[in-house]
């Protein structure tokens, strides 16, 4: 499989960069990298493809997110999709949360990824989006 | 394949002209040669789409006969094909499934495996070589072992028959699963072997054509062994493929296999255990050892690791190697990445793995 092979996304040369630093940073560094104590939106999702897995945390005040954390392990491309999703959440309305489509998270890893790694990198919004739905059915079932 | 597409495409054991003559000839033929391939006799070779279907065939059509209470001793190492098959047959039917362990050094434990099969034991299902550690297993063993307490004895042998010389009956398996796929075949083609005197008590898993011999409104009677495993039009063209796989395999001649692998694993894992923040899973030596080998990098993902690789145009598995509980509990790693050489590779090609390696650690500056 040469899904991987796209140049952009490895670089057009040996000396080019394999993995864009940026991804390196957050994976190295992730932001973020807590649990919550006090949240309103929590989730957890795996990849099994990786075996990667991912538990995040949201904190709102009204519909205003205040705290995002997560924790998991995985591959670089999860890890830092989910740092930098958690950095993009924060001050947004649940609302706006809730309609992040994925053509941003992907813009956000700003390299092209193959259909096998697309997982990877949609972990963190999946874990989001499945995370404030359980909630949303939860007071559903409250309200009746 | 391409002749049965292009010069006699048609379907087995139904038409009487000339076209699905030779396509039930060839078909037949596809079952001689697997037997001879493995010492068995023709009316054992049932062909499904996988070592998947052939497990599953086993797990559906055994446990129907088993009692609340009934235990199935498998292994740690197992492949999930030859694991939630029966974990979730064993949940519907009330019955108990026990795991072998697997020691330290990644072989089986056979004291364990002693204690564990009991006369509650019905079935004993084990892999012939782990798809993660490499480990062969001493199959014949544990066959002694489970016929001494009544129990059936399965071998899952979808990573040892393409390897090295397998004889069903010097194994002395009840039941043997592989596929087509990982022995130069094409894919959606998988063998079940079964002693003749099992398969003709063993009632169908499939309904439907063929598989049949009289049919009454009321009820059936099954066709002989072992198309009465062989429900619905088969894959005619990749079982063709399997025996072309198996001619190719036998003019190499399976001994030379296992000679230049054994040779090509013992390199390997030499210039590969010299590597810095490198862990080798399974067995050290090449000895009784497959040509799998799976490792992890400290600190960098298997995923990551692969696509590095795929630059360098070495193709790796990264993963769980459907292999969850033994990779995540066993060896306490969340995946692992996997190498595969076959006859086919070089040790240039164990070189550029290693080069490819030390690629990955300087983009994680590792």
């Amino acid at each position: 499989m040469k899904e991987n092979l796209d140049p952009n996304w490895i670089g057009n040369s040996e000396e080019d960069e394999i993995y864009k630093e940026n991804i390196l940073d957050h994976f190295k560094n992730p932001r973020n990298f807590k649990p919550l104590k006090d949240y309103d939106i929590y989730h957890k999702e795996f990849n099994p493809v990786c075996g990667d897995q991912i538990e995040l945390f949201v904190k709102l005040n009204g519909t205003k997110v205040i705290d995002v954390g997560f924790i998991g392990k995985g591959c670089a491309i999860s890890m830092a999709s989910a740092s930098m999703l958690t950095e993009k959440l924060k001050d947004l309305s649940l609302n706006q949360i809730k309609n992040i489509k994925k053509e941003e998270v992907l813009e956000m890893i700003g390299i092209p990824l193959g259909i096998v790694r697309m997982k990877c990198g949609l972990l963190s919004l999946k874990t989001l989006i499945n995370g404030i739905k359980i909630v949303e059915e939860k007071n559903e079932q409250v309200s009746y | 394949m391409n002749e049965y597409y292009k010069k006699y495409n048609a379907n087995v054991h139904r038409g009487v002209h000339s076209l699905g003559q030779k396509a039930t000839e060839e078909y037949e033929k596809a079952h001689q040669k697997v037997a001879d391939f493995i010492n068995a006799k023709f009316e054992e070779i049932i062909f499904t789409k996988s070592t998947t279907e052939s497990l599953n065939l086993l797990a559906y059509s055994l446990t129907r006969k088993l009692n609340k209470g009934d235990e199935i001793v498998l292994t740690e190492m197992e492949h999930h094909s030859n694991l939630v098959p029966w974990q979730q047959l064993a949940k519907q039917r009330g019955l108990t499934v026990k795991f072998i362990h697997v020691n330290e050094e990644g072989k089986l434990d056979l004291g364990n495996a002693k204690k564990l099969i009991t006369s509650n034991t019905k079935i004993v299902s084990v892999t012939h070589m782990s798809n993660v550690l490499g480990t062969i297993n001493n199959v014949k063993d544990i066959g002694k072992i489970a016929h001494g307490k009544n129990a059936l004895f399965i071998v899952d042998a979808a990573q040892s028959v393409p390897h090295f010389k397998i004889d069903v009956k010097d194994l002395d398996c009840d039941f043997m699963a592989f596929s087509a796929h990982k022995m130069c075949g094409p894919t959606g083609i998988g063998v079940l072997y079964g002693k003749k005197q099992l398969l003709e008590k063993l009632d169908p898993f499939l309904y439907g054509g063929d598989m049949i011999s009289e049919v009454r409104f009321d009820d059936s009677s099954w066709n002989e062994l072992p198309w009465k495993f062989e429900a619905g039009t088969p894959n005619i063209a990749e079982a063709i493929g399997l025996g072309r796989a198996i001619d190719f395999l036998n003019k190499i001649g399976m001994e030379n296999i296992k000679e230049y692998e054994e040779y090509l694993t013992e390199y390997a894992l030499n210039r590969l255990s010299k590597i810095n923040n490198f862990v080798i899973y399974g067995p050290k030596k090449a000895e009784n050892r497959g040509s799998v080998i799976s490792f992890n990098i400290k600190g960098v993902h298997p995923h990551d690791v692969s696509t590095i690789l795929d630059r360098y145009d070495i193709a790796t598995r990264g993963g769980h190697m459907c292999a969850m509980p033994l990779v995540t509990k066993v060896l306490g790693a969340g995946s692992v990445c996997r190498s595969s050489f076959y006859f086919y590779n070089t040790t240039e090609d164990v070189d550029k793995l290693v080069n490819g390696i030390e690629k990955v650690k300087e983009v994680f500056r590792i």
